[in-house]
């Protein structure tokens, strides 16, 4: 064989291909459902967190501040090993995809958090007085005045941070979650051969590359018309 | 003292930011239907002084009555009390991801829950007073100054307030537009609305006028009609700075 042949031999062989993509298919729907709900689940507690801060109370600012900055310090695969390998021993079991799921949510709603503060800080003070002078209530205000504001603003960091978060679903490969990254290994363990490697990387870029347009689009979209 | 046509009555107001006190207690008087026009240097606490009107900021004595209610009475509900109570602001403050006409409805349909057809039928009312019945689906960023200001006016009044204060209305507009803005204040004086400005528009204040009140280091100075202040003022603080202001 040539060299030309041992490599696309190697990483794109047409009958692993046709072997092994069912699972890989398997892999990449399963991947595809954590990845939504941790974007749904990090996203929506990182807001409400956020939302939370605002209010400014420090008996309940003091704990979340230390919260947010422990699982933004902490790597993820700490905290997956810890809940998955811990817990068991206090008598509590997680199945895998729970814990991928729990931990993933828990650090993209504390980077999140800290997006959306920052947002919220960054929008400028005279829209409070604003609609505060018009009798609307602080809620009101923060959710119709401050809050579209804010997430107009944070798009880009928040887009950047949930695909680097979401990715991490492929962590799950450590503790037996049968997502892609899973299948794939498994599948060129099998087959001593790359080629399921090479359909993980096409599936991840089937999966992440339309989320990067659509964190563009959304910024485009959002930012308001100017002069 | 109590002056039954009152709209507006301030008595022993003072304001402390930490050690500095701002605000050294001040009686003020604000008649129903007059325009009264607050003038002093900056920093004297002119727009502090509005802004402990609706309580945008926290007077630390004192006592205001807006139509005989004590705002400034604790347990007072604000977000009530700040329906009847318009606010210009020098920097507009419109809402920059609403349209004009969207501007203007929020506070008709999240405050005094009215129907969103019921919202925009004002808005587009208040928007044509303030003459910009043309650019209500306009974004803030798409209009100029003047037209930014006339629309935070449209919105402050669509809640048909008791009393407007306007907060240097004027300053933050390209000369050329300031005009437009006045005009729509002078209309609303023709109106009868009741009206507390405080600007340094003393070409303004001569012609609208109807009280003038001028304020320095947290004190005020002088109260008079316009004529005593521009013409003829009492106190030599109030001379020095009226012909300063003149240049």
């Amino acid at each position: 064989m040539s060299r030309t042949e041992v490599f696309l031999d190697t990483f794109f062989n047409a009958a692993v291909m046709r072997q092994y993509l069912p699972d890989i298919i398997d892999g990449f729907f399963v991947t595809c459902q954590i990845a939504i709900l941790v974007v749904v689940s990090g996203l929506g507690l990182g807001l409400v967190l956020a939302i939370v801060r605002s209010f400014r109370i420090s008996a309940i600012n003091a704990p979340l501040i230390v919260f947010v900055d422990v699982l933004r310090s902490l790597p993820p695969l700490v905290l997956i090993l810890i809940l998955y390998f811990g817990l068991p021993n206090i008598g509590v079991l997680l199945s895998g995809y729970i814990v991928l799921w729990l931990v993933l949510t828990l650090v993209l709603a504390a980077f999140a958090e800290e997006i959306f503060w920052a947002g919220i800080l960054s929008v400028n003070a005279g829209q409070w007085q604003a609609a505060r002078s018009t009798g609307m209530g602080y809620l009101q205000t923060l959710i119709y005045v401050i809050l579209p504001q804010a997430v107009r603003l944070t798009i880009a960091p928040l887009t950047n941070r949930t695909i680097a978060i979401t990715k991490n679903t492929a962590l799950g490969m450590v503790i037996g979650v049968g997502e892609l990254l899973n299948q794939a290994t498994t599948a060129q363990s099998f087959a001593g051969n790359a080629t399921p490697m090479m359909m993980a990387t096409v599936a991840y870029l089937i999966l992440f590359v339309p989320v990067v347009y659509l964190g563009r689009w959304i910024e485009t979209r959002f930012a308001w018309k100017h002069a | 003292m109590q002056d039954d046509a009152a709209l507006l009555s301030i008595s022993g107001l003072r304001l402390s930011y930490g050690a500095t006190e701002v605000l050294k207690g001040l009686d003020l008087e604000a008649r129903r239907g007059e325009m009264t026009f607050i003038i002093g240097p900056s920093g004297s606490g002119k727009s502090s002084l509005l802004r402990c009107c609706n309580r945008l900021e926290e007077p630390s004595a004192g006592r205001i009555l807006i139509a005989g209610e004590d705002i400034t009475k604790p347990g007072a509900n604000l977000n009530r009390i700040r329906r009847r109570i318009g606010m210009v602001f020098q920097s507009f403050n419109l809402y920059p991801h609403m349209t004009a006409a969207g501007n203007v409805r929020l506070a008709l349909q999240k405050v005094l829950k009215k129907s969103r057809s019921e919202a925009d039928a004002i808005a587009m009312a208040q928007l044509d007073r303030v003459g910009l019945s043309g650019h209500a689906h306009q974004y803030p960023a798409q209009l100029s100054g003047g037209q930014q200001q006339r629309v935070a006016i449209a919105r402050a009044l669509a809640l048909e307030p008791a009393i407007m204060l306007f907060d240097e209305p004027t300053s933050a507009l390209d000369p050329e537009l300031v005009g437009e803005v006045l005009k729509v204040m002078r209309a609303l004086k023709d109106d009868g609305m009741t009206m507390v400005v405080v600007s340094h528009e003393m070409r303004f204040a001569r012609s609208a006028a109807d009280q003038v009140v001028f304020i320095a280091e947290g004190r005020i100075v002088e109260t008079g009609p316009p004529e005593q202040i521009f013409e003829n003022p009492q106190v030599q603080r109030t001379r020095d700075f009226v012909a300063q202001a003149e240049h």
